[in-house]
C-alpha cells in the first residue's frame, strides 16, 4: 500500500457517492429554502430543520419503535427465507410442486394489503406475530423466484460433468445448482430487504402496541407532520442499512464474482 | 474377443421422431487417441451422453474392457464442451472435484492434484479463481480436473471450440505433447479437421443425421505432430474435409 492510498480511497468514494450527494443535498436545501421564504406552515410542511429538531427532541420514543420494527424485519424476514429455501428445494427436486404451489403462491402476491393487513392483526393480535406473517407474506414469493431461477441458471456442462462423475442429484445440487443460485438469491434478497421494511411498518400501522408504522400513525392523528417525517426518515435509513448490509453480505459470499474483469 | 478399450456396435438412438443415431460402430484401443468428426447436429455428442450413462441407447452394444456398459459404472473421464470450471471454486478446487465425488477426502485429494499443477503450466494458480485465469490455463486446468480422475478412458467434448485460433493451436500442440508422454485413451469429439489429425491414431468421420461411420482415416504418422503445414498432414486433412464437404463421393 502506497502513502496516497487513504486520499485515493477519498477520490474514490467521491466519484461514486458525489453525484448522489450532492441532487439529495440540492434537494434538502430547495426545501429548506422554500419552507422559511415562503413561510409554509409546520403542520402543511415542516422544515428539514424542524424535523431533525424535532426528531432529535424524540429520539428515545423513536429509537425504541424503530427497535420493534427492526425486529419485525429480520424476523419476519428470515422466517420467510427459511421457509422459501426449504420450498425452493422441494420444488427443484419434485417438479410437480412447482405446477401445483406457484398458482397458491401468486395468489398471495395479488391480495391487496390494505385489506390483508387488518385481518392479519385480527386473528395474530397486536404483538410481533402478525408483523412476522405479513413481513413473510409481501417477501417470500420474490425469495422462492429467486432461488428456483438461480437453480435453473445452473450450467448443463457443470451438471453433466457432475453426472458424470458418479454425483448424486442432490450432490449436484449442493455442488452445482445451490452456488449458481447465489447471484439470484443476492439480487432477490435486495429487492426483497426493502418490501419488508414496508410491510412491517403497514402491519404496525394497521395496529400494534410499538413500531414506526403506531408511531406513525399516531403524529399523523396529533397533527404532527414533522414527526411523521422524522419516522419517515428513520425507516429509510434503516432500509439502506439492511440494503448495504446485503450488498456487504454478497461480496462476502462471492468473492470470485468481484474477479471476473481482473485477469494477470 | 477382441482387446479394445472402448467397442461399440450398432448403436442407435432416437429422441422422439428425430433418428440420431442409426448405426454407430467403433472401437478404441488401449492407449490409442480416436476422434469423430461431423457435421452440426450429426449426434457426437449424443454418442458422449450415451457413453457417460446420461440417455440410454435403443439398441446396440457398448462394451468397456469386453463387459457391457451400464448407466452406474462412471467409467470414463469426461471434459465437456467449454471447460465448466465452476466459477466459485478455486482452480485447486475445481480440479480436485472428480476425486471428492468419488468420495476422496479434500486434503488427499489435493495431494494428489498438487503434484501435476507443475507440468500443466498451472503452478502458483493453485488459489486463484477460474475468472483470473486466460481461456487457455482454464482449459489446461480443466483437463487436469479429468486426467486426476485416473479412469480408463478420457472423453473430451469439442474441449478447444471455444478459444481463439491461435490460442487453440497452442493448446492443441500442447495437448500433443502431453498425450505423447502420458499415453491416455482418448476418445475426442470435434468439427476441426486439423485438430483431429494433429492428435489422432485414428479418426471416425459420421455421417449427417441419421448418422453412422461414413469414413474411417488411419494417421500413420508418429506423435507428437508439430510440423505445421507437413505434406502428409495436409493431405490427409484436405481428403477429410474433402468427405466432410462432398458426402455424396
Amino acid at each position: 500500500m502506497s502513502i496516497t492510498a487513504p486520499s485515493r480511497l477519498f477520490a474514490r468514494f467521491i466519484r461514486h457517492a458525489g453525484p448522489a450527494i450532492a441532487s439529495v443535498s440540492t434537494l434538502i436545501l430547495t426545501w429548506e429554502t422554500y419552507v422559511q421564504l415562503w413561510g409554509i406552515s409546520p403542520t402543511a410542511l415542516p422544515a428539514p430543520t424542524r424535523i431533525i429538531v424535532q426528531g432529535y427532541e424524540q429520539r428515545e420514543a423513536l429509537a425504541c419503535h424503530t427497535i420493534a420494527t427492526f425486529q419485525a424485519t429480520t424476523f419476519g424476514f428470515a422466517s420467510s427465507l427459511i421457509v422459501a429455501f426449504l420450498f425452493s428445494i422441494l420444488i427443484d427436486f419434485f417438479r410437480q410442486l412447482r405446477r401445483a404451489l406457484f398458482p397458491v403462491f401468486i395468489i398471495t402476491q395479488t391480495l391487496p394489503l390494505v385489506a390483508i393487513a387488518p385481518l392479519i392483526v385480527l386473528w395474530f393480535g397486536f404483538g410481533l406475530t402478525p408483523k412476522i406473517v405479513l413481513v413473510a407474506l409481501v417477501t417470500f414469493f420474490p425469495m422462492l423466484v429467486a432461488l428456483t431461477q438461480g437453480y435453473e441458471a445452473t450450467d448443463r456442462n457443470i451438471s453433466a460433468l457432475l453426472a458424470s462423475m458418479g454425483a448424486s442429484r442432490w450432490r449436484i445440487f449442493v455442488m452445482a445448482r445451490l452456488p449458481s443460485a447465489l447471484p439470484y438469491f443476492f439480487a432477490g434478497l435486495r429487492i426483497s430487504i426493502t418490501y419488508a421494511v414496508v410491510g412491517a411498518i403497514f402491519a404496525e400501522y394497521a395496529g400494534a402496541a410499538r413500531g414506526l408504522g403506531i408511531y406513525i400513525l399516531n403524529a399523523k392523528n396529533n397533527f404532527r407532520p414533522d414527526l411523521v417525517l422524522a419516522a419517515v426518515f428513520v425507516s429509510a435509513t434503516l432500509t439502506l442499512l439492511l440494503f448495504g448490509a446485503t450488498v456487504f453480505l454478497q461480496r462476502a459470499a462471492m468473492p470470485w464474482a468481484r474477479l471476473t474483469e481482473a485477469r494477470p | 474377443m477382441s482387446s479394445a478399450r472402448l467397442d461399440l456396435k450398432r448403436l442407435r438412438k432416437s429422441f422422439g421422431h428425430t433418428h440420431v443415431l442409426a448405426d454407430i460402430n467403433l472401437s478404441v484401443q488401449p492407449g490409442e487417441f480416436v476422434s469423430i468428426l461431423g457435421p452440426s447436429g450429426a449426434g457426437k455428442s449424443t454418442i458422449l451422453q450415451l457413453l457417460t450413462g446420461a440417455i440410454a441407447p435403443d439398441g446396440g452394444q457398448m462394451l468397456l474392457d469386453d463387459q457391457p456398459l451400464t448407466p452406474a459404472q462412471h467409467r470414463f473421464a469426461f471434459m465437456p464442451q467449454g471447460d465448466a470450471l465452476m466459477p466459485w471454486r478455486r482452480i485447486i478446487g475445481n480440479t480436485t472435484l472428480g476425486l471428492e465425488v468419488q468420495g476422496l477426502g479434500r486434503q488427499a485429494a489435493r495431494a494428489r492434484v498438487i503434484p501435476l499443477f507443475e507440468e500443466f503450466g498451472l503452478a502458483g494458480f493453485e488459489n486463484h479463481y477460474p475468472a483470473q485465469l486466460s481461456g487457455g490455463m482454464r482449459q489446461r486446468a480443466a483437463l487436469l480436473r479429468t486426467v486426476v480422475q485416473q479412469r480408463p478412458m478420457l472423453l473430451l467434448d469439442e474441449p478447444f471450440g471455444a478459444l481463439d485460433a491461435l490460442t487453440r493451436a497452442q493448446m492443441q500442440r500442447w495437448l500433443a505433447d502431453m498425450w505423447t508422454r502420458h499415453r491416455w485413451t482418448v476418445l475426442l469429439i470435434t468439427h476441426d479437421v486439423r485438430e483431429a489429425v494433429l492428435l489422432s491414431d485414428r479418426i471416425y468421420v459420421l455421417s449427417a443425421r441419421p448418422a453412422c461411420v461414413a469414413h474411417h482415416f488411419q494417421v500413420p504418422l508418429d506423435h507428437p505432430r508439430h510440423s505445421v503445414g507437413s505434406p502428409e498432414l495436409a493431405a490427409l486433412e484436405a481428403r477429410i474435409l474433402q468427405t466432410l464437404l462432398n458426402p455424396e463421393d
